[in-house]
């Protein structure tokens, strides 16, 4: 998949204001099944997954036992012992093990990452243009619920879901199907304005919505709670790895997190620039761009939490300078509803 | 702008690192290349020396950035900055639309006119690019 099919803004804006269509082939998808599948999940997983309908899915993380990221994911439940977890492509592997590794009892964990493509298809017209291919209605799949059935014949996991901040589908199906469907979508919404679009919009766009991206704004080095990720933790669902830890830290509170701040003086911050607060060091950018909807230099950086109070004044140090900016309210875009 | 002609006029000087100057009088005046905003994409900010600033050949003078990527632009020629393209504080985006005109970033005063001597002609920069982008 290419960073950019011709311009990232137009593409940006196209997704923000008509529909885009990502090839994201590359995610990792594992599938977990059989009668422990639930508990394993519920070990491993911060999120309630005996909350999910067939049919249903949700946000989430694979956890370490200190409460950090080995991964974020998405959990599918395709039927009462039937999972299906879609990674990460560059953890696809290490999730596969640890997964693996810690399953008990009678449980089928499965890399299928390569049965399956995947396109995104992204934006307010999304949902008209899928309407035209899918062999079913969509139009009443609810965020975060999916169907299994055909576009156009071609057998394929339909879930209204997504990475940019708009209404959407992502469309898993075989990749012998990817490129008639990927043309057949294309086909059908040229006269909405649907347009290809890349990897570089596709951060752009998701930054905007303050959705993170692993390896820059969450690793295994920090927890849910720290991301500002709080509504996938459920302590009440009973123990699960690194719950002791985040129970901890809901209690005491969190020593830094992940706060969002836009900049007032002139510079784009980006991943790895240092941050200061009253003239001292106090973490690094770990996204950074210009956010073409909204036309500001957005970033999102850990602060000590004293210090990521909205409207806190920062300093981002770009090329030895000094530019300044300050802590803003989170999704730096909402889609209007 | 797709036809070659458009795309390396040959009224002025190229580097091979892709900035271009076209001299008048003893005024020089430079931008960066068709193909360089092309590999940069959409340009979003754009920072300048201040006028009466000495430029160094071959040394950075200042920063495009676009969404995806931060690059340096070189002096083509040692001399003094006259002024930089204002209007690209407001619209950075005419890099990329008019990279020959209205996207221009520096007018200077050219210190050694003989520098110009070491810069690549427009049918040499296009042999160049055309080597560096196979």
């Amino acid at each position: 998949m290419p960073v950019q099919f011709r311009s990232l803004i137009e593409e940006h804006l196209a997704v923000r204001t008509r529909a885009g269509l990502f090839d994201v082939s590359h995610m990792g998808e594992i599938s977990v099944t059989g009668p422990d599948a639930l508990p394993l999940l519920q070990r491993l997983t911060p999120n309630d997954v005996s909350r999910l309908a067939e049919g249903e899915a949700h946000y989430s993380a694979l956890l370490t036992p200190r409460g950090t990221f080995v991964d974020d994911v998405l959990v599918y439940r395709r039927g009462p012992d039937r999972f299906f977890l879609c990674v990460n492509a560059s953890n696809t592997e290490k999730d596969f093990q640890w997964i693996r590794g810690q399953a008990a009892g009678e449980v089928e964990v499965e890399d299928v990452s390569g049965d399956y493509a995947q396109l995104a298809l992204q934006g307010p017209r999304a949902v008209a243009i899928l309407a035209r291919v899918a062999d079913q209605a969509v139009g009443g799949i609810p965020s975060f619920h999916f169907i299994e059935g055909t576009v156009r014949g071609a057998p394929a996991i339909l879930s209204r879901t997504g990475y940019t901040g708009e209404d959407g589908f992502e469309i898993y199906l075989p990749p012998a199907e990817a490129e008639r469907i990927w043309t057949a979508l294309l086909e059908a919404g040229k006269d909405d304005g649907l347009v290809p679009a890349g990897l570089g919009a596709r951060d752009t766009l998701r930054l905007e919505a303050r959705l993170p991206l692993y390896g820059n704004d969450i690793d295994e080095t920090v927890t849910p709670l720290e991301a500002g990720l709080g509504f996938i933790v459920r302590l009440a669902k009973g123990e699960f790895l690194g719950s002791e830890v985040l129970r901890q830290q809901k209690e005491r509170g969190v020593d830094r997190r992940l706060a969002g701040f836009e900049m007032t003086g002139a510079g784009i911050a980006r991943h790895g620039y240092p941050l200061r607060v009253g003239g001292r060091e106090a973490g690094a950018v770990t996204s950074g761009t210009f956010a073409p909807f909204l036309k500001k230099s957005i970033g999102l950086a850990y602060l000590p939490s004293a210090s990521a109070a909205v409207g806190q004044e920062i300093d981002v140090m770009i090329r030895d300078k000094a530019v300044p900016g300050r802590v803003v309210q989170t999704p730096f875009y909402k889609r209007p509803s | 702008m797709t036809d070659k002609q458009a795309a390396y006029p040959t009224d002025r000087h190229y580097t091979r690192e892709h900035e271009w100057i076209a001299v008048q009088g003893g005024v020089g005046t430079v931008g960066i290349t068709y193909y360089a905003q092309s590999e940069l994409g959409d340009v979003v900010f754009v920072e300048l020396p201040e006028k009466g600033q000495a430029l160094v050949a071959g040394e950075e003078f200042g920063t495009i950035e676009s969404v995806k990527a931060v690059s340096e632009v070189y002096a083509p020629v040692s001399g003094e900055v006259l002024e930089g393209n204002p209007s690209l504080r407001e619209h950075p985006e005419k890099v990329n639309s008019d990279p020959y005109g209205e996207g221009w970033l520096l007018k200077v005063r050219i210190g050694s006119p003989k520098e110009l001597e070491g810069l690549l002609s427009a049918e040499q920069y296009h042999a160049f690019v055309e080597e560096e982008a196979n």
